[in-house]
């Protein structure tokens, strides 16, 4: 049993709301994530990230809470980049990218003007990559809130949204307003970064949102099944990411242990990695040519 | 501070190149993800006590492999975002175990204008001229394949092949920016100017020099700023890239609205 688990791993009350945040925000960002990789805004969802980033920066600069620098910052950025054209093809990439540039930028300046501010060291990696550990056990009931809200929110535009998701012409054909739904969208999305940058910092929280949804589109094609794939594999990311974390402290000596965060992801990758394997065998085996994640092949709930 | 002048123009020469190509290509997500890759180098290279140059060349170019190899397995862009994420997180793991004092985290994230010494200069020259001639052997092809996949290949020219050789020049022309720019904002040099050189200009020979222009100038405002101002390098080159981008965009819209009005 000490193998896997280090003594005093689950009497430990950081741990334990580690774990819980953990898994909050896990299912949080594997629902939003699935819809965010069917509509091919991973970029757009990174992008985000780092305007969280100057979010939380300015929020640790202005001594406000972490998690409404986060948000707010996301949810400025998500406008930003509605104002300029995420949502027209054509230019999405590069409009993606200015307000990704700008963003880093302020970010650059807020966490230099911390460096000046105070005499505390570490606030630029606990900002980018976080640490699970050190999240106020306060911070949970609003974090339930935020994420309750998302996915009440998310249930109740589920139809127009898999719709223009899948076919945005016949999405539009039949009535749907593409543009408020988009908007919705990213304010959605926007939130859920801001809630996993709180767990494992603010940049890579794109993990989260991405890898775990990537990965169940690789093995589900049912809608329903891959969001329970992806917040099973989520969950599980993160919570090995904190038990590995809790015991690299006692694998390297006190004191020495490896970030929390890049245990997570180091998960996530290595999850998809796996999956993508037993997929591409599974494929061979029954020999059907069908991609998996291509957007015509999910099917309707 | 000629060291940082020289070795920004020469970052600056490159970036507005390789970033004609980016915008071109709509590939400004594996611009942005193979310079964390580079970050990731660094950190690692300052652990082990190599030179940080090899480490920021090997792990960009690692990240360009990972990203081609991914997007074999899954769509491009949750590709490039794997391998980003995965990337970063390995630099942090980096920094912590090496218990790396903060201004030197930030001045690899966010650039140093002093970011090549004297010493780096050599190397960092002989690294551009290969990217500058890579360039120039790819640019027909290149050009093709970036405006019409399809007629590449009815051109017989061996697409994938054009696809992993401008990642490996993206990785190399990172690598030498991240020191100066910083990892997190050498992408916006390739994205903001070239993005609007494009705007700008309609003919691809002159959109690439108006890039290259662009491209130097938003390096040289951003240099002397910081040396004025003492802020992170990274900071200006951010905000100018976007300003010149919006610019432009402004540009063109009263450039249509005066035509318009010509017309009616």
């Amino acid at each position: 049993m000490h193998v896997l688990f280090e003594p005093g791993l689950f009497s430990n009350a950081t741990v334990r709301t580690a774990l819980v945040l953990g898994a909050l925000v896990s299912i949080v960002s594997g629902v939003v994530g699935i819809f965010t990789v069917l509509r091919g805004q991973s970029f757009a969802g990174h992008a985000l990230t780092d305007v969280a980033t100057a979010g939380g920066a300015g929020a640790s600069l202005a001594a406000v809470s972490p998690l409404l620098g986060f948000i707010g910052g996301a949810v400025i950025g998500a406008g930003a980049m509605d104002a300029i054209g995420v949502q027209r093809v054509k230019n999405r990439d590069v409009a993606t990218g200015v307000v990704l540039g700008a963003a880093t930028g302020l970010a650059a300046l807020f966490l230099y003007l911390i460096t000046l501010q105070t005499t505390t060291t570490g606030s630029t990696q606990s900002i980018l990559f976080g640490s699970v550990f050190t999240v106020a056990s306060s911070t949970l009931p609003d974090a339930l809130v935020l994420g309750a809200l998302v996915l009440v929110g998310l249930g109740m535009i589920r139809r127009p949204l898999l719709m223009s998701s899948i076919s945005p012409e016949l999405a539009a054909a039949r009535g749907v307003r593409l543009r408020l739904v988009g908007i919705i969208f990213m304010v959605m999305l926007a939130v859920a970064v801001g809630l996993s940058a709180i767990v494992i910092g603010s940049i890579l929280s794109t993990a989260l949102l991405i890898g775990p949804p990537a990965s169940a589109l690789r093995v589900s094609t049912r809608l329903s099944r891959a969001i329970v794939l992806a917040c099973a594999f989520g969950v599980g990311a993160t919570w090995l990411g904190i038990v590995f974390a809790y015991d690299s402290y006692y694998w390297f000596g006190a004191g020495h242990g490896l970030p929390v965060s890049f245990f997570v992801v180091a998960d996530v990758f290595i999850e998809f990695v796996l999956v993508s394997f037993v997929a591409a065998r599974r494929q061979r085996v029954l020999t059907s040519p069908a991609p998996v994640t291509s957007r015509q092949h999910v099917e309707w709930v | 501070m000629s060291n940082a002048w020289l070795s920004g123009t020469i970052i600056a020469f490159l970036a507005g190149s390789v970033g004609f190509f980016v915008v071109l290509r709509g590939s400004a997500f594996a611009a942005h993800a193979i310079p964390n890759g580079a970050f990731a180098g660094a950190a690692g290279a300052n652990l082990v006590g190599v030179n940080p140059l090899v480490g920021l060349v090997v792990f960009a170019l690692g990240a360009a492999f990972g990203i081609s190899s991914l997007s074999r397995r899954t769509r491009s862009d949750v590709a490039t975002a794997l391998a980003l994420v995965m990337m970063l997180a390995l630099g942090a793991a980096f920094l912590a175990t090496s218990n790396a004092y903060e201004p030197a985290v930030n001045a690899l994230l966010f650039g140093e204008i002093l970011g090549v010494s004297s010493s780096e200069l050599l190397p960092v020259a002989i690294l551009a001229v290969v990217c500058a001639l890579g360039l120039s052997f790819l640019y027909r092809p290149l050009l093709l394949s970036s405006i019409s996949s399809d007629l590449a290949v009815a051109q017989g020219i061996n697409v994938q092949f054009i696809d992993a050789a401008f990642l490996v020049v993206v990785a190399l022309s990172s690598a030498l920016a991240v020191p100066v720019v910083g990892a997190l904002l050498t992408f916006s040099l390739m994205i903001g100017p070239p993005a609007a050189a494009r705007i700008v200009a309609s003919v691809p020979h002159r959109a690439l020099a108006l890039s290259v222009v662009f491209s130097m100038l938003t390096l040289w405002a951003a240099v002397a700023s910081s040396y004025w101002t003492n802020l992170p390098i990274g900071f200006f080159v951010g905000t100018i890239s976007a300003g010149v981008y919006l610019s432009a965009r402004g540009w063109s819209f009263v450039q249509s609205r005066r035509l318009l009005r010509a017309l009616l």
